[in-house]
């Protein structure tokens, strides 16, 4: 038989990634994982997206309950509605874990993140770094002459705007802990 | 009852206890305790392989082939990663193994020790589930809960890393209760969704059912319920790779397999179809060809065990979660309740469709005087063998596919193929396992040269058993599914897919005291085969075959289901370039 007429070494495009049938509009979730508190379950969670490409914006993870053994895994994601559906069913599908939520659909919830952020400065900068960490309700945790550590408590956007007004003032560093969520009700 | 044992005798007693009567493994520094054991008892068969893929190999084509787990032991550092291999395909293919690895002692751990390896990190990504045993007192309960969580659910491979001090050390045994584990996965399908798909079964006028490696998991009972709804809808009905057996090859409603090798009229009815029924298979790209022209105008009910399995590639209109002989069973129950009804009048009209792809003869080949085509071998080891209680493994590549194309399957647990890895170096090992679990039975390898070279040690572990296993080798010293391809989408250039410097396969066999037959004219095909069939003792085969044959049909990358290729006269200019990226 003869060769087929092809071009040499393209390699643009792979069907793997076709997904035709699906939406492609990309949403944020919230998930809540609660876990078996024993070695390796983490490795498990981040394993699963680094492995199958998902995204995380963040995440953290904590023991909840000490005698039963459960950790809190909440993870903040991004992807199409498909996509978004197969983290729940894939996460579900670890042994350790013991219940999966999405709290972004399981109505309405609640999202608070910790931050911490270094500003260092004089003068009239320094003044107006205490008075903008006044109006977010931030407290100050640590100062010396030249630099003041604020604590905030809040949504992710909070945080996020907060940090755009300290950066002329003199942010130099911050910590954040990532989102912690519960729904809102009984 | 409380009883104190050593950990290495807890590995053994809960084996025991679990119904094990066979282990596939290698000794090494960090097992020794537990092979100690081993030595001091007779309830458990320890077979010994030549290298740990194979031992898991083994493992799989012995659960496959008996429907139990299958039990593998090895030792620390090289052991494990030598089985990485094995518990990947393992997991791909849902085959329910438990793999037992030594590790160094608790406080070397992370000292990287000699033999030391990360054992359950590197094997979190390939096993169902995965345990670092750090006390003697948990490790029985922890061997029992491995048993549990391979084979409840999705089976899969679990691994259970054993350090060397916990061997030696004494604790408490505890037995087995299952029913106190966590991890209960969900059997039942829900009755509103089972309800839809009956409904949809009585007015469905162009159906099919579409079965997977689901159906034969499921167990025996999943495959009766399967042919019972078959037989009473007289619906059309094609597998996947993985299924092959749940329904018999000489059923009148079968179609053959499907994908990109599959039948012209199972393709062509799974394009064409108004209602598919996928009963445990999963949507694999091997299957479906390009998505967004994959059996546009279905409604398509998915049968699943496992809830990630659904919407992760084709939505399902119907998606039932649980286990098929459960559903099959609740289908049928509330179908003929509802009085057995189909649209006879239309299905009779699509079976005629059908009867004119079915037509096309698309699996016909010419056979030539002078070279024995792969296709005949096939169809002489058919007509020679189909009447022996017989099991098939292969390798991987073109034999494999032909095999699933030419030999029929009458029964699940007949048919063990690498599917979803595509591992060659299966099918020689998952013989030697088939062949532990039923000594009587006739148990064929159908390979490539290629691919069988891959595992060749293994014959070792063949002769030291006495384990009879045919290696049937369709010799064309080529790779010659990479030379397919590189004929198809690679301008004919051959880069590496030849294979020199390959050894007399008959004076190999006689190395290991084995038998080696020559087979390379078709007329004396039939004689070798019979010579191969009475030799009471491991044969290889080497059939040499027409060196250049492409198998067919085929579904070209980035192509419909409608758009397959039925020989070589189709293949000019099929594929474009945007296909040529595909594998």
């Amino acid at each position: 038989m003869s060769a087929l007429k092809l071009k040499k070494g393209s390699t643009s495009h792979s069907a793997y990634n076709l997904r035709p049938t699906f939406s492609d509009t990309v949403e944020k979730h919230t998930l809540a994982v609660l876990v078996e508190n024993e070695p390796g379950v983490l490795a498990r969670v981040i394993g699963l997206f680094a492995g199958r490409g998902y995204n995380i914006e963040s995440l953290t993870v904590a023991e909840v309950d000490h005698q039963g053994h459960l950790s809190r895994i909440t993870i903040v994601t991004k992807g199409t509605p498909q996509v978004i559906e197969q983290i729940k069913a894939q996460l579900g599908r670890i042994v350790s874990a013991h219940e999966v939520h999405d709290l972004t659909v399981e109505g309405p919830s609640v999202e608070r993140e910790l931050a911490m952020f270094k500003v260092s400065g004089q003068g009239e900068k320094r003044v107006e770094a205490l008075r903008l960490a006044d109006i977010f309700r931030a407290n100050v945790v640590d100062s010396t002459l030249e630099s003041f550590v604020f604590e905030i408590t809040g949504a992710p956007e909070k945080i996020d705007a907060f940090a755009d007004l300290m950066r002329p003032l003199g942010l130099n560093e911050v910590a954040r802990t990532g989102v912690a969520a519960l729904s809102r009700g009984d | 009852m409380k009883r104190q044992m050593t950990g290495a005798k807890m590995v053994v007693q809960a084996l025991i206890d679990q119904g094990v009567d066979t282990v596939f493994g290698y000794p090494g520094g960090a097992v020794l305790p537990i092979y100690d054991e081993i030595f001091q008892q007779n309830s458990i068969k320890h077979i010994l392989v030549r290298h740990e893929q194979g031992a898991v190999h083994a493992a799989e084509g012995y659960a496959r082939a008996t429907g139990k787990p299958g039990v593998c032991l090895v030792t620390s550092g090289p052991g494990a990663t030598n089985a990485v291999t094995g518990l990947t395909d393992a997991l791909m293919d849902s085959i329910p193994i438990i793999v037992l690895t030594g590790q160094v002692p608790t406080f070397m751990i992370g000292s990287d020790a000699f033999q030391e390896a990360d054992t359950v990190g590197i094997t979190r990504p390939c096993t169902k589930h995965n345990w670092l045993v750090k006390e003697t007192d948990k490790l029985a309960n922890t061997i029992h809960e491995a048993f549990h969580v391979s084979t409840a659910g999705r089976p899969g491979p679990v691994l259970v890393d054993i350090p060397k001090d916990v061997q030696f050390a004494t604790g408490e045994y505890q037995t087995a209760n299952p029913s106190n584990s966590r991890y209960q996965p969900k059997v039942k399908g829900d009755m509103e969704e089972i309800l839809e798909l009956v409904v949809a079964i009585e007015t469905a006028k162009r159906p099919i059912f579409y079965t997977g490696g689901g159906v034969v998991n499921s167990g025996p009972a999943a495959s009766q319920l399967l042919r019972e709804l078959v037989k009473n809808t007289n619906f059309p009905i094609t597998s996947t790779l993985m299924g092959l057996g749940a329904y018999p090859a000489s059923g009148e409603n079968w179609l053959g397999m499907l994908g990109m090798h599959g039948l012209y009229e199972a393709n062509m009815a799974m394009h064409d179809c108004d209602l598919m029924i996928n009963v445990g298979a999963r949507f694999d790209d091997r299957i479906t060809g390009r998505l967004d022209a994959f059996s546009p105008n279905s409604k398509k009910a998915h049968i699943d065990i496992d809830p990630s399995s659904i919407n992760k590639v084709i939505k399902a209109d119907i998606p039932i979660v649980g286990d098929v002989s459960h559903i099959l069973e609740d289908i049928l129950k509330i179908w003929k309740s509802r009085g057995r009804k189909t649209n006879s009048t239309a299905v009779s009209k699509w079976w005629s469709k059908i009867e004119e792809w079915r037509n096309v003869d698309c699996l016909k080949f010419t056979q030539s005087k002078k070279t024995i085509k792969p296709q005949y071998a096939l169809t002489r080891l058919e007509a020679l063998t189909k009447d022996h209680d017989r099991y098939i493994c292969t390798e991987v590549g073109q034999h494999q596919m032909w095999a699933a194309q030419y030999l029929g399957f009458e029964d699940p647990n007949r048919w063990m193929t690498s599917g979803g890895l595509g591992t060659m170096g299966y099918g020689f090992p998952a013989s030697i396992g088939v062949q532990m679990g039923h000594p009587n039975a006739l148990v064929i390898n159908v390979a490539g040269e290629a691919s069988w070279l891959m595992n060749m040690q293994e014959l070792g572990t063949a002769m030291q058993f006495n384990l009879p296993v045919k290696q049937f080798i369709l010799n064309n010293e080529r790779l010659g599914m990479v030379r397919q391809w590189q004929e198809l989408l690679h301008g004919e250039r051959y880069s590496h897919s030849w294979s020199e410097s390959l050894p007399d396969f008959v004076k190999l066999a006689e190395a290991f005291g084995a038998k080696g037959i020559l087979c390379s004219d078709p007329n004396d095909l039939d004689d070798a085969i019979m010579e191969m069939l009475n030799h009471d003792g491991p044969v290889l085969f080497d059939c040499l075959v027409e060196k250049h044959e492409n198998c067919f049909p085929m579904i070209p990358s980035g192509k419909a289901h409608n758009e397959m290729l039925l020989g070589e006269i189709d293949t000019q200019g099929v594929i474009d370039a945007k296909g040529s990226v595909l594998v």
